[in-house]
Formats: structure tokens, C-alpha cells, sequence
């Protein structure tokens, strides 16, 4: 079956912003939002919020969230939190290919 | 936790969310889920971060210390200004000095020659309750703790000093969200219910509460089934003992008892004085500005300040100065009195001033002697003040540590003011702190001064260690034929030959008698050939003390030289008690029971062995019978092992058939076992593979062919060395089924071991069901052992399972040469005898020590299946994995 996924880089200096514009864009034309983090070393209080109200959209437009590149340390974070079980993650390797197509504009996979 | 005190208007905190709102209830979530974003957060900060927040927060504190003091004095009517931001100082700049540097983040403590590394783990969320008494010093400590450790903190301040407790929460929240602090790091309630505490402490998401109030909050905390850190009240005796230097005790006790209004909990409440100083104290304590009450001023003392329902102090007086006190309750005092002293005659409810007294009102007692002043600080401190703080003034260290010896208390305070000194720092080089933790006698769960340790979950990284291990053997050995006249080498006044009857008839005790020295004066003790009896050692030990031994040969197998080593460890020692070291023990390195090292006698024990199997004349091992008990005692130590082995093959040529058969099979058993122990080394294995390379060769020559003088020598060097290997790494399963079997049949040790042999190789060689623990292997190894003795062997085989079948076949190829029967049933045992026997045969087998050194551990079940194949006996070598299923 097909999956209509769109792909977002996660700037590391405000990831807040980056996770608000995906959060803007996410489109019920869309299974799937893969935001990648392999630029992200730390987050703040504020990305977590910015990230729980993503989730909850896209819950509403029942779009999957995937993230990719995350770190130990931040995966640890969204652990604390009890986010873990509402985003699915990828590895690195996926999200490398990804975010190269993410450079000239939100990418358009079909899997 | 910090400060135990009987406030105004004690809190008592309900024990379910009764009529709690839905509102205040999304409020409290509120709270909690800000705390739970910024403690998620934090964990990922660096101890360089945490240390960039911490400083400029504790320069906060610092500069805001009087500010906060004076909002605490204002809002709670308590306590002196002054000392207040004194104590806002102390909570900011000491404890920063001693946090400063402490790692809280990561690795923070490293031992490398224990493999350890310590990895601090942030608790997560605190629920702070912070008191009336110390209101903006404990939140400024705590804030400071919470930072430093990467937590975040929910404070419930006490309803009477919301305001300075909020105040003091902004400002180093503040500060710290400046300097990176996640946002909501800090949070303080807005307005106050009971309700809200019970509420928060039972949330799942409060990882610990930080409980430092009355008994009420203190209590409710350790009920909520969460952590928690809280302690109980105070009640500081102070011991004025007569060698004190009176000047500085007297202005010590006044400076802790008046600061900040006697709201610390741990400011004296009763000085016990000797006789031989209590006027000349009480003196001193006047001029200095003290009201010594007379009798009638502290009957009215006893009534007002203390409630006499509750024996615990009335709230009114907390915190308020000395002249205030005196005016409330009708004493005439001059103006600025500092502190107002009632003379008691006894401690407890009957003498009311004996309880804590959070104000300057201070107890005293007159004591005849050292004996009653500690007994009564004893009293003083079990009525209401256990675990807490306990001041002694003394120059005489005998009074100073038997007061610390009886009394109970986190913190005893020699020679400084209680108060002050009990916050460390300051006075002494205690960890500085606002939380006193009182032990389990204050129903806490610790007696530390409570520090950033306690915010932390401290994991321990361990990485694996190899236990220590040896090689030890003999001084001297001397072996080949011949060897024995090496005993001319040896000095000697006065020797003893233990032997049995064999040998004197067979002249064995000639010959050795030629090779000692013409100086020396010999002895021969003949004992009987069987395991010895306690009766033989007690004769033999005798007979040493009599003829002043100072060389013991003994000449025989391994009875006689067990019976050697053991005379020679009672006369060296003749307290050593057998029984007590005959003690099992798991390690021998970890053993309970030791040996005794200072000896009152020595004696040189030089071991002639006769025969060549048990290798006794290396081992540390020895057995003793105790014919009335009707039990076997085996001693195992290094210090048993002989001074000086003779291997000389001259003694062994004789031996008959089936003693060389049965010896030599055990030899082998012994170096097999050693070469695949969990303690084998390369040190042993290099003796145990030779040892069983040169059993396999020469023993079938030595049973045919009894006078080759080549293979009897060659077979007296292997046992000699597979002893050496198993002395240093121990044997296995096999000898536990030996002996068992051997015991219960009445066959010989050798031949039991043999009737097991090929039978426990397949069992070790196979995947186990249960693993031995071992420290010292990497992996299952047992198997490649045996396939590297089948290459030693030149057996052939290209995989490691053909090799160890090809090893069990020659085993069994090699008893067949010495005619040992292959089967338990060619003894003539019925399967009936064996079946009933069997219940009895698995537990002696499991309780016996030997199979803890095995390679594989085994279940009984698994006894008794290697019990019953080596009854069957046929057909082993066919699959070495016949007994893994």
C-alpha cells in the first residue's frame, strides 16, 4: 500500500519554529510527517510543547509522526515525558536519504 | 527535611484529595507537567551547564539575604532578623563551597582498581515543603540543591510564610532560567489548601518529598508511600562536663540557644553540668546576660511555655526573644536578658522545661557525677530527641567518646554551639545543610546532614573483575629416585617420623632414618594406617611437645600425612579448634573461618609420600576422623600445605597392582578436574596437562610392568603434579559423586572416582543446563579443554566433539589397561541396593564442596542420571552430549 509521506528538517537552534511549521502544514492528504532531528543536539521545555501539540493534530488527522535522527539523550527526554509511544522513529540511515530531498523542499516519498 | 519543629498552628495534611476542585486539580496538573517538561530536559545538561546556573543563583541568594530575612521576620513574627539573613548566607555561600566543586552530572566518582564508576540520575520531580521556622534559608538550600543535581522542585511553603518562601523561590528561579535553568525548573504554590499537599505527594509523577516542617507534614510525607526524606523533632542535650573551658562553652551555648530566637532544631534545650562547675557556670551565664530562674519563676516557666496536655512546647513562645518570653508570663527580667535558665531537678513529663524548646529557654541540670550527667543527656535525648544533635563541652577525650558512644544523634558537637555547629561548615567540617537527617530513630531514612547525595540517584557501573588468584606449592620438592637423601640438607635437633606399621615393616623407616642428619635426635610415632582419628593427633601432638620437635617427616600415603599436617597445626597452634576451621566456605579467598597465623612451636613438615595418587605430600588438604561424633572433618588451607615434598620413587615400587590402579586413575581424575575447574590458570593447566599426559603413557606400564623403574617414577612426578594443579584450582563433580558413592559402597576413593571418569567428561563437554558462575572464564570453555587434552594425546578428531569422543574412548581404553571395571553394576551392587541407595547418593553428592569448582553446575536430577549411567556403564563415548537434555 501506498504512503503518502512529508519530510521536515528540524533546524537544532529552533526547533520550536520548525516543529510549528510542520504543525501548520500537516494535511490530511498525508499518512505520514517525518521530522528529522539529526541536527537537534538539545531540547527545551518549549520544543516539548511545540511537539505535544503536534501530536495532538495530528492524532485529530490521524497522521503518523515519524522522527528520525534522534538522539540518546533526547530520545531519554521524550521517554521521561511518556511521548515515546506516540511517534514512531526511524533510523539515521533513513532519514539521511530524506533529508538531502528535504533541501530543495518538503519532500514527496511513496514507499 | 531539614528543620523538626513544633510550629503554630501545626499542619496536618489529609490523607486523600478531600473536596479538592476539578479546577485546583487542573492547577496542581499544571504545576506537575511543567516540572515534568523541565526534568526531562534537564537531563540533558552538562555538569559545566548545571555549574553556570548554580553560581550566579547562590550570588543571588547572597545578595538578597537580608531582604529575605526581613520579609521571613515580618510575615512569621519569629526568630531575629539578623540571624535570619545569617542563615540565609550560610544556606547560599557555605553550601556553595562545598557543592562547588562536587561532580553531580555523569560519571561523578571513578574507582578503577574496583572497576567501579558512579553515574549520577537526576530523581526528577521534589515536592519541597519547607517550614516557618527557617523559612527562606531552607528554599535558597534547596534551590541550590535542586539545580545542582538537575531536578525540578515543587515548593509547599508553610501557610505562615508563603509570601518570603515565594519571594525566595522567584528570585532563584529567576536567576537560574537566566543562566539556562529549564523553564519551569521551580514552581511554588499560589495560596495554600491542605488538600494540595496530599494531592501532590501522592501524584505519580513526585519522584521524592522533601518534607522539613512539624511532625504533622513530616509524618504525612513517610504515609504517602513515596520516597521521601523527613525528619523528626529535636531535643539537644548538651553535656558541660568539668575540664570544659568554661569561658567558651558558656558564651558557645548562649550564641546557639538565642540565634535566631532558638528556632533551630538543633539548639540546646538542657545542659547537664557537673557539680564541680554548675555554680561558676551559672554565674557566667548571668553576667553574660542570662536570667537564672529561681524555683518559683520555673514552676511559672513550666506552666505556660509548655503545654501541660501535650508536654510539647506552646506555639506562642516559638521563636520569640528571651525579654518577650519572661513579660508573657509574668518573670521580671532586666531589659535585653538574652536567654531565661530554669534549674530541673529530672527528665520527662513530670519536668516539662526537658522537652524541646524552639526559644530562649534553657534547661539545666546539676549531675554528682559523669555516670549520672550521661545517663540523664541519655534521657534528654530519648524524649524526643533521638537521632538528632547532642552537644559535649569536655577537654577530656575519655568523656568526649563515651558520649558519643550513648548517645544517638547524627550530629554530636564537641566544643561548639549546637545550632551553628550542627549546620557544618561553619563550626566544623560537617557537610553544610539545612536538613537534618535523624536516622531510623527519627523514623528518617538517613542521618546524614542531608546533601546534593540525596537528590541523586547514584547507579554504579561495574565492570567485570577477575577474582585474585595463585599458585602456591612447596618450598622445596625433591624428586627421582633417591630424593630422599635430601634430607641431609635439613637442620634438624629433634625430628619425629610419623609412619604407619607398613612402612617400619617394609624398612621405608630405615632408609629415612640413614638420610637424617647424626645430630639429630629421632623419634618414630607409629599410627594406624586409616584416615586419622582425633585420639591419633592429640598423641602425636604430645609426643612433638615431649621430644621438642622441630621437624616432622611424615612417611606413608595420604593418611599419614594428613595426620602430619594436622599434628603439626595443633602443636604450632594448640588453641586452633578443628571443629570451627572445618567450616564450609564457597571461596577460599572469602572464607569466614581463618586460620591461625601466630604459632607458639614451629616445626618443619617434610612429606615422604608412599604412594602415588592423592598427591597429599603438595596439597593443602587434610581429613580427620572423629570416630565419636562419627563424622569425617576435612581442613583445607594453605598453611597446611607441607614445607618440604619427597618424591622418590623408591617408596612406590612395591605398591600392588591395584593400588597402582586405583592411584593412578585418581591422579588422573585430579588433573582432569583441575585442567577443566572454573579457578584453572595457565599455572595449573600446565601441570594438569602434563600430569595427564604422562598418566595416559606410563600408568599402563607401571600396572603391567611394576618394577619399570621409569613409569613408577614418571607416575610418582604425576601425581605429585596433578596434586600442584588441583591444589591451586581445585576438582569437580567427579570427586563429589566419588565420595558419595565411595562412602555409602565402601569403595576405594580411586575407583569410584574411576567409575565416574568418562561419564563426567561427557557431562561437562556438553552444553550445560546451568552454567557455573565464574568470573575468570570467558564463555563455556570445558569442551575446547578437553578437545586440547585429546590433542595433547595425539587422539585425533577434527572437530571439538570427535576430539572429546575420542578422549572419553581412550579414558576408558586406559581403564580397561588397569582392569577397573566399567560399570558400577560389575561391583556386584544390585540395582535395588543402588535404587534405594540413590536419595542418599544425590544429596551427600550435592552437599559435597568439590563440584563447586566444576564447570558446570549440576542439578540433582543430573546427579542422579550421572549416577545411574555410571551404574549402566556402556557406551558413553558415543555421544558426548548423551546428558545435556
Amino acid at each position: 500500500m501506498a504512503t503518502i509521506a512529508e519530510f521536515f528538517k528540524i533546524d537544532g537552534d529552533r526547533v520550536a519554529e520548525c516543529i510549528h511549521e510542520a504543525h501548520m502544514q500537516l494535511d490530511t492528504a498525508r499518512d505520514q510527517t517525518t521530522l528529522d532531528f539529526s541536527s537537534v543536539l538539545r531540547i527545551s521545555p518549549k520544543d516539548l510543547r511545540a511537539m505535544e501539540e503536534l501530536l495532538e493534530r495530528a492524532d485529530n488527522q490521524s497522521v503518523k509522526v515519524v522522527l528520525c535522527g534522534v538522539n540518546v539523550d533526547i530520545y531519554k527526554v521524550l521517554k521521561l515525558v511518556k511521548l515515546t509511544p506516540r511517534f514512531s522513529f526511524a533510523s539515521n540511515g533513513t532519514s539521511s536519504s530524506e533529508a538531502h530531498q528535504e533541501e530543495t523542499g518538503h519532500a514527496e516519498a511513496t514507499e | 527535611m531539614v528543620t523538626a519543629e513544633v510550629v503554630p498552628q501545626q499542619v496536618r495534611i489529609p490523607l486523600a484529595t478531600e473536596s479538592l476542585s476539578a479546577e485546583r486539580i487542573a492547577y496542581l496538573d499544571g504545576l506537575l507537567q511543567q516540572a515534568r517538561h523541565a526534568a526531562a530536559v534537564f537531563t540533558q545538561y552538562t555538569q559545566e551547564d548545571v555549574d553556570r546556573i548554580v553560581k550566579p543563583m547562590v550570588v543571588a541568594g547572597l545578595e538578597q539575604a537580608q531582604y529575605l530575612a526581613r520579609l521571613a521576620v515580618e510575615e512569621t513574627r519569629l526568630g531575629v532578623m539578623e540571624d535570619k539573613a545569617l542563615k540565609n548566607m550560610v544556606a547560599t555561600e557555605f553550601v556553595y563551597n562545598y557543592v562547588k566543586d562536587k561532580r553531580t552530572v555523569g560519571a561523578i566518582r571513578e574507582f578503577p582498581e574496583r572497576g567501579l564508576v558512579e553515574v549520577a540520575e537526576p530523581i526528577g520531580i521534589i515536592l519541597s515543603l519547607t517550614p516557618i521556622t527557617n523559612p527562606t534559608s531552607t528554599v535558597l538550600f534547596k534551590c541550590i540543591m535542586a539545580i545542582k543535581t538537575r531536578n525540578a522542585a515543587i515548593f509547599s511553603p508553610h501557610p505562615n510564610a508563603w509570601h518570603c518562601c515565594h519571594e525566595a523561590v522567584r528570585i532563584m528561579y529567576e536567576t537560574a532560567l537566566k543562566h539556562g535553568a529549564p523553564e519551569g525548573v521551580f514552581t511554588c504554590l499560589e495560596s495554600h489548601g491542605l488538600q494540595d499537599n496530599a494531592y501532590l505527594m501522592r501524584h505519580k509523577d513526585v519522584a521524592l518529598i522533601d518534607a522539613t516542617g512539624g511532625p504533622g507534614v513530616v509524618k504525612a510525607a513517610y504515609s504517602s508511600g513515596k520516597p521521601a526524606l523527613g525528619v523528626g523533632p529535636g531535643n539537644t542535650p548538651v553535656y558541660l562536663e568539668k575540664t570544659a573551658d568554661l569561658n567558651m562553652a558558656v558564651v558557645d551555648i548562649i550564641t546557639s540557644k538565642t540565634f535566631d530566637n532558638g528556632t533551630i532544631c538543633a539548639s540546646e534545650q538542657t545542659v547537664v553540668m557537673d557539680d564541680e562547675i554548675y555554680d561558676l557556670a551559672l554565674k557566667k551565664f548571668a553576667e553574660l546576660g542570662a536570667h537564672i530562674c529561681n524555683e518559683k519563676e520555673t514552676r511559672v516557666l513550666e506552666r505556660t511555655v509548655i503545654d501541660p496536655e501535650t508536654g510539647f512546647m506552646q506555639p506562642v513562645a516559638v521563636g520569640q526573644n528571651a525579654t518577650d518570653i519572661a513579660r508573657m508570663v509574668g518573670i521580671p527580667v532586666k531589659p535585653n536578658t538574652k536567654l531565661l535558665i530554669a534549674p530541673i531537678q529530672g527528665v520527662g513529663r513530670e519536668h516539662p522545661l526537658s522537652a524541646e524548646k524552639l526559644f530562649p529557654v534553657l534547661a539545666v541540670y546539676r549531675a554528682k557525677s559523669v555516670d549520672e550527667a550521661l545517663k540523664v543527656c541519655v534521657n534528654v535525648n530519648h524524649a524526643g530527641g533521638i537521632g538528632h544533635t547532642a552537644v559535649v563541652f569536655s577537654r577530656n577525650d575519655d568523656v568526649i567518646r563515651k558520649f558519643g558512644e550513648v548517645i544517638n544523634a547524627g550530629r554530636i558537637i564537641v566544643n561548639s554551639p549546637g545550632s551553628i555547629g550542627a549546620f557544618g561548615g561553619v563550626y566544623n567540617d560537617m557537610v553544610p545543610t539545612f536538613s537534618f537527617g535523624c536516622g531510623t530513630g527519627g523514623g528518617n531514612s538517613t542521618m546524614d546532614n542531608v546533601n546534593v547525595y540525596h537528590y541523586l540517584n547514584i547507579k554504579r557501573v561495574a565492570r567485570r573483575t577477575q577474582a585474585h588468584m595463585w599458585f602456591r606449592v612447596p618450598n622445596q620438592i625433591y624428586f627421582n629416585m633417591n630424593a630422599v637423601e635430601n634430607l641431609r640438607r635439613l637442620e634438624s635437633t629433634s625430628t619425629i617420623i610419623i609412619t604407619n606399621p607398613a612402612m617400619e615393616h617394609m624398612g621405608h623407616v630405615d632408609i629415612v632414618r640413614r638420610h637424617i642428619p647424626a645430630r639429630t635426635l629421632v623419634h618414630v610415632s607409629v599410627i594406624p594406617d586409616a584416615e586419622p582419628e582425633v585420639t591419633v593427633i592429640q598423641q602425636g601432638v604430645e609426643a612433638l611437645h615431649f621430644y621438642k620437635a622441630d621437624q616432622i617427616i611424615a612417611l606413608g600415603g595420604g593418611s599419614v600425612i594428613d595426620a602430619a599436617k594436622i599434628m603439626k597445626l595443633k602443636y604450632e597452634s594448640p588453641d586452633a579448634d578443628l571443629e570451627e576451621l572445618a567450616a564450609p566456605f564457597m571461596d577460599i579467598r572469602k572464607r569466614v573461618v581463618e586460620y591461625p597465623t601466630t604459632k607458639v612451636n614451629r616445626a618443619r613438615l617434610v612429606a615422604i609420600s608412599t604412594t602415588s595418587g592423592t598427591g597429599s605430600e603438595v596439597t593443602p588438604f587434610a581429613v580427620l576422623t572423629d570416630k565419636l561424633a562419627g563424622r569425617k572433618v576435612t581442613l583445607a588451607d594453605y598453611s597446611l600445605t607441607p614445607d618440604v615434598a619427597i618424591v622418590d620413587p623408591q617408596f612406590v615400587m612395591s605398591m600392588p597392582k591395584v593400588l597402582t590402579a586405583d592411584t593412578g586413575i585418581d591422579c588422573l581424575t585430579h588433573a582432569l578436574e583441575a585442567a577443566v575447574s572454573i579457578y584453572a590458570s595457565p599455572y595449573t593447566d600446565s601441570n594438569a596437562m602434563q600430569a595427564i599426559r604422562l598418566v595416559f603413557k606410563y600408568l599402563p606400564i607401571a600396572y603391567q610392568h611394576p618394577h619399570d623403574e621409569e613409569a613408577r617414577s614418571m607416575m610418582h612426578n604425576a601425581a605429585c603434579i596433578a596434586a600442584i594443579a588441583f591444589s591451586n584450582a581445585a576438582v569437580g563433580v567427579n570427586h563429589a559423586l566419588a565420595h558419595a558413592f565411595g562412602a555409602r559402597f565402601h569403595v576405594a576413593h580411586g575407583r569410584a572416582n574411576a567409575l565416574m571418569l568418562p561419564h563426567v567428561i561427557a557431562f561437562n563437554a556438553s552444553v550445560p543446563t546451568k552454567f557455573m558462575p565464574s568470573p575468570n572464564q570467558r564463555g563455556y570453555i570445558a569442551h575446547k579443554k578437553y578437545a586440547t587434552i585429546a590433542d595433547l594425546l595425539s587422539l585425533g578428531g577434527s572437530t571439538i566433539d570427535e576430539k572429546v569422543k575420542k578422549l572419553i574412548a581412550a579414558t576408558e581404553k586406559l581403564l580397561d589397561q588397569v582392569a577397573i571395571p566399567h560399570s558400577i553394576a560389575e561391583l556386584g551392587i544390585s540395582r535395588e541396593a543402588f535404587e534405594q541407595a540413590m536419595p542418599d547418593l544425590a544429596r551427600f553428592a550435592f552437599d559435597d564442596p568439590s563440584w563447586r569448582s566444576n564447570p558446570r553446575m549440576p542439578l540433582v536430577t543430573e546427579l542422579v542420571q550421572l549416577f545411574w549411567s555410571a551404574y549402566e556403564g556402556w557406551g558413553v563415548g558415543s555421544s558426548t552430549h548423551k546428558h545435556s537434555a
